[in-house]
């Protein structure tokens, strides 16, 4: 059999050194060459998910090699549903990337073949951190991915680029080392208890006093709402994500972000399942805070970019919401969630790509009317903002459906607040798309092209995704629902039983 | 005092310190370093000038190797020798041959002659500086070849500083690391005033800094009556003399030491002496004095001060919380390389700090790592430095990087990698000697200390990457700097130290059995 996770893992890194020997002046060939590993690297995931047998043990493709045996570090990979689910939509949007940033590099003066060097290097980055079952191989990850980030907005992002990747860089390193800082201690511990070892399983139903568990669930939790990113720790979100060019950014938002959601659910819950009860009432404000900040912010900005950046600040509020709803339904429908925000910002970040390179600006005051002299390219628009806004129909309303009745039923005023949301997500999307596709033609556009065939493959697999999930999701909750279940187990909670309140006393669900 | 019991540190007694006799086998790596050094000043005496570079580069190199052999034949002695002057056990020998290998390293810079016609190195440095004589000097194609025997007499008292088992002969390695040091830094062939006020700056405080090491010294001998370390260990426990005897003699030994390690509070001459002197002896400095000055920090603390540990403690925290937090935020504000790299430095030392107050035997093993990290990782990026130029010599200031990467991205890839290594990221070395230490230091104890060391190392990344940003990010300067094509030993300086950096990185478990195998010191 083959070693899945670890061949997914290297395959890109391998792709990018091919790339990066190509002669600088075959510029075409490097292109072809990187579309050809994201390829290859997506039919390996297929095969994968194939074989992935929902329901059987929550584990599977395990691997384990020798690292650092002093440190008890080993090269541990295994995939649960909910790590399936990320590195398959890691690996759908990979290519998609690849297609959509064909001439992205032609303008900057850089070299194009490091540009898709990076892009499969993040791709390596990014399938490690999905698919590590080893705490230490996982920081490794996390912390690798900032370098391919940090070139590919910092070399090829827009005009403050360089304000965008360092804060980028600072904000993730700084969450970062906090998060190394609480690995180092429960390495500690888990070793005076005689485990010398970084391995999940190893490193779960430790016994950590429970002041020493809050620390140490903060300093993973600051590391992974900075990722994530959730309100306040979201402001380099925007910079990063309307610098970077185009394909990064549905890299940055679409997968990047959803490692620091995925630690979540990896980490921070099953390891430390006491302070996560205890620090969840603040997470849930956090994340209602972010759905409704996020979706306000979405509405008042000009900028394109900006624009989707926000949107998926909101977004994140959800996921942020149902996972520390501490249900399966809440769980299920954030991890579902992962996946789907990975399609529906993707391609409103790709459509939005589309649309800037026409016009040469971000700004919608620039545009006006483009519905009649782009068709396609509006019709797009139209279905990854109704997918955004998670209009019934689409992927995203099933997760968000899920993610809300999950909370609902242990925290009814938060889940209140948070449909809201709901409707916020209608307005900010469709006065988007009205002052650009509607209204009276822009007298300044230039005439332009609809969808080119590049450009309609590149956005028709995802739009096509996103219809036939939100159709019939139940092939990915198949898989969620299993590994959802046992973190939710990790962390001693148990959906709660619809019940009659007993006379003289009120019971809340979600305790134990 | 009441007894504390003794850390299991040592496995031999009091009776071997009467041996008369000199181990001159397991002594043959510093031995033979000295040999190779006045091997070196009979070469100056009498090889005509033409040859001089190239013996002296030869006998330096050999000698360096010569002792690496000899620490290998010899690894896993156990003894101390000399009536107990020197001890060689495992710390000594991994510190002297992680020396010899920093210091072929700092020879390969040393005598590359590519860069600049005739050297690093001033042709005639006694020729007043700026006058018309050293104008012309400036292009002559030969140099001080002094710069070699002192560098290895330099390596040499390096060696025997960590190795040192009683005060006083450390304070004699002391001066023998020293006094080269200070020579070699003011022997720079452009910018000789900088150079020479440098030098005049390491000498005037390094003089202080051995007068409190000696006054210490006289203190400890006033309270144990001997100079043995180990009889320091014993008297704090039985003397009967006042306990401020010891703890004052301990302070002022110890800032002598931390002086040399580049420490702060005593680190205020680390950046200008790095800035003034020549850039391959700011990289022996910044590698290798490190390394011999962790070497004898932890001999005198672990084995001296062993049962005294909660009393001065305290006082280590401080100076390693001060260090780590001065260095990383004056780095912040520094703009140029050399000053940059300096202030990482004293940054670093106090990275090291946190695993030396660990005070277990993985605190040894932990601290013994981060040496050999940081030594190659530092010596490799001040390699780096000497290849970016300018027309009056090295480009030291930022400003002058910035655009790099586009006309010369190998040597703006290697000092992104070192720049990467230093701030902490994983499958670098800088990576897995930060886990290194500071799991060490919690096991120890001293988590407070990890959390301000992770703060300090968010900090010190921005310093780094804006170094990177501005050789990648920003458009070349119209003035920009010319990089040179390295010759052979720069080629090969800078190799060992990516190599270094990577293998530490992503392979450390050879180094960290070397090193957990070496953590056991003798009294």
């Amino acid at each position: 059999m083959i070693p899945y996770l670890p061949v997914l893992t290297i395959l890109p890194l391998v792709g990018a050194g091919v790339v990066l020997a190509l002669p600088s002046s075959r510029r075409q060939l490097a292109k072809v060459v990187a579309l050809g590993f994201s390829l290859i690297e997506l039919v390996l995931a297929i095969v994968m998910c194939a074989k992935f047998a929902a329901g059987g043990a929550r584990f599977q493709f395990l691997e384990s090699y020798s690292w650092i045996p002093q440190f008890g570090v080993r090269f541990g990979f295994g995939t649960d549903g909910i790590a399936l689910v990320l590195i398959a939509m890691v690996a759908v949007l990979t290519p998609v990337v690849v297609l959509a940033s064909w001439y992205d590099a032609e303008p900057v003066k850089r070299p194009v073949k490091t540009f898709f060097a990076l892009l499969l290097s993040l791709e390596t980055c990014t399938m490690g951190v999905f698919s590590a079952t080893d705490l230490f191989l996982f920081y490794v990850f996390f912390e690798a991915m900032l370098v391919p980030m940090y070139f590919l907005i910092g070399s090829y992002g827009g005009p403050r680029r360089q304000y965008a990747a360092v804060k980028f860089f600072l904000y993730s390193l700084a969450g970062g080392l906090l998060m190394l800082a609480a690995v180092i201690a429960l390495y500690v511990i888990a070793k005076n208890q005689g485990v010398n070892s970084f391995a999940f399983g190893d490193l779960v139903g430790l016994k950590i006093s429970a002041g020493t568990e809050k620390w140490l669930f903060l300093g993973f939790f600051v590391a992974f709402a900075i990722k994530a990113p959730l309100v306040p720790f979201h402001t380099w979100l925007p910079d990063a994500g309307a610098e970077a060019p185009i394909g990064t950014a549905v890299l940055l938002v679409g997968v990047l972000d959803k490692v620091g959601t995925f630690g979540f659910l990896r980490w921070c819950l099953p390891l430390f399942p006491h302070a996560s009860t205890y620090f969840a009432p603040l997470v849930l404000v956090l994340a209602v805070v972010g759905v409704l900040y996020g979706a306000l912010l979405a509405m008042g900005q000009h900028d394109l970019k900006r624009f989707v950046a926000y949107t998926s600040v909101a977004h994140f509020g959800f996921i942020a919401l149902g996972i520390f709803a501490f249900t399966s339904q809440g769980g299920s429908g954030a991890v579902l969630y992962m996946f789907n925000h990975g399609l529906s910002t993707g391609a409103l970040f790709l459509i939005v790509g589309f649309l800037i390179s026409r016009r040469g600006s971000r700004l919608t005051t620039d545009f006006g009317g483009m519905a009649r002299a782009t068709p396609l390219l509006s019709g797009a628009f139209l279905i990854a903002g109704l997918s955004a806004l998670a209009l019934p129909g689409t992927n995203s309303f099933v997760s968000e459906f899920l993610v809300l009745v999950g909370t609902f039923s242990v925290n009814k005023p938060i889940a209140i607040i948070a449909t809201t949301g709901m409707i916020l997500a209608a307005l900010y999307v469709l006065i988007i798309y009205q002052r650009t596709m509607h209204g009276p033609t822009n007298p300044t556009l230039p005439p332009m092209k609809d969808m080119s065939a590049r450009e309609a493959w590149v956005i028709a697999p995802v739009l096509a995704l996103v219809v036939a999930l939100g159709v019939y999701p139940k092939p990915l909750l198949d898989v969620i629902t299993p590994a959802v279940n046992a973190t939710m187990h990790d962390v001693g909670k148990t959906d709660p039983m619809p019940s009659v309140p007993a006379a003289g006393s009120r019971t809340q669900g979600g305790n134990k | 005092m009441s007894p504390v019991p003794a850390l299991a540190l040592s496995s031999l007694g009091a009776g071997d310190f009467q041996a008369p006799h000199v181990a001159y086998v397991n002594l043959s790596p510093i031995l033979i370093l000295f040999g190779a050094a006045c091997v070196g000043v009979l070469v100056e005496a009498f090889v005509p000038r033409a040859h001089r570079h190239l013996v002296q580069t030869a006998v330096a190199l050999a000698g360096l190797l010569a002792s690496l052999v000899a620490v290998i034949m010899v690894a896993g002695a156990e003894e101390t020798t000399a009536a107990g002057a020197v001890a060689i056990d495992g710390p000594a020998l991994f510190i002297e041959g992680l020396l010899s290998v920093l210091g072929i390293v700092s020879v390969l810079m040393l005598a590359d002659r590519s860069v600049d016609t005739g050297g690093g190195f001033v042709a005639q440095a006694a020729v007043t500086a700026g006058s018309p004589a050293d104008r012309r000097l400036r292009t002559a194609a030969y140099s001080q070849t002094e710069s070699f025997p002192l560098t290895t007499f330099a390596l040499s008292g390096m060696m025997l500083f960590s190795a040192a088992n009683n005060l006083l002969l450390m304070f004699v390695a002391l001066e023998v690391l020293s006094l080269p040091l200070y020579l070699l830094c003011g022997l720079a062939r452009r910018r000789r005033l900088l150079s020479q006020e440098a030098a005049v700056k390491y000498f005037l405080l390094g003089a202080f800094a051995s007068a409190f090491f000696l006054y210490g010294v006289a203190l400890l001998y006033g309270y144990a009556g001997k100079v043995q370390l180990r009889e320091i260990f014993r008297a704090a426990q039985t003397s009967s003399h006042d306990d401020l005897l010891l703890f004052l003699g301990l302070a002022l030994l110890i800032i002598g030491l931390l002086f040399k390690a580049g420490i702060a509070p005593f680190h205020s001459w680390t950046p200008d002496v790095y800035q003034g002197a020549p850039t391959p002896v700011s990289a022996l400095m910044a590698g290798c004095t490190k390394v011999a000055a962790f070497g004898a920090i932890l001999r005198v603390l672990y084995v001296a001060f062993a049962n005294t540990r909660w009393d001065w403690r305290p006082l280590v925290w401080g100076v390693a919380i001060v260090s780590m937090i001065v260095g990383a935020i004056l780095a912040v504000t520094q703009t140029d390389v050399k000053r940059l790299l300096a202030y990482s430095s004293i940054a670093n030392a106090g990275f090291i700090m946190v695993g030396v107050v660990a005070l277990t035997k993985t605190g040894i093993s932990s601290t013994l790592f981060y040496l050999v990290a940081y030594g190659f990782t530092t010596i490799g990026a001040f390699a780096v430095v000497t290849l970016v130029r300018a027309p009056d010599g090295e480009a030291t200031h930022l400003s002058q990087w910035a655009g790099l990467g586009q006309r010369s991205p190998v040597v703006a890839g290697v000092f992104t990698f070192f720049m990467l290594a230093l701030a902490g990221i994983p499958l670098t070395s800088g990576f897995t000697s930060k886990f290194a230490v500071f799991s060490a230091a919690v096991d120890g104890g001293a988590t407070p200390l990890v959390v301000i060391g992770v703060i300090a190392s968010a900090v010190l990344a921005f310093p780094y990457l804006r170094v990177v940003v501005l050789m990648y990010l920003s458009e070349p300067a119209e003035t920009g700097p010319s990089v040179v094509l390295p010759g052979g030993f720069t080629s090969a300086a800078v190799t060992l130290g990516v190599l270094a950096t990577l293998i530490l990185g992503v392979a450390p478990q050879p180094m960290l059995d070397l090193a957990t195998n070496a953590a056991r010191f003798v009294g």
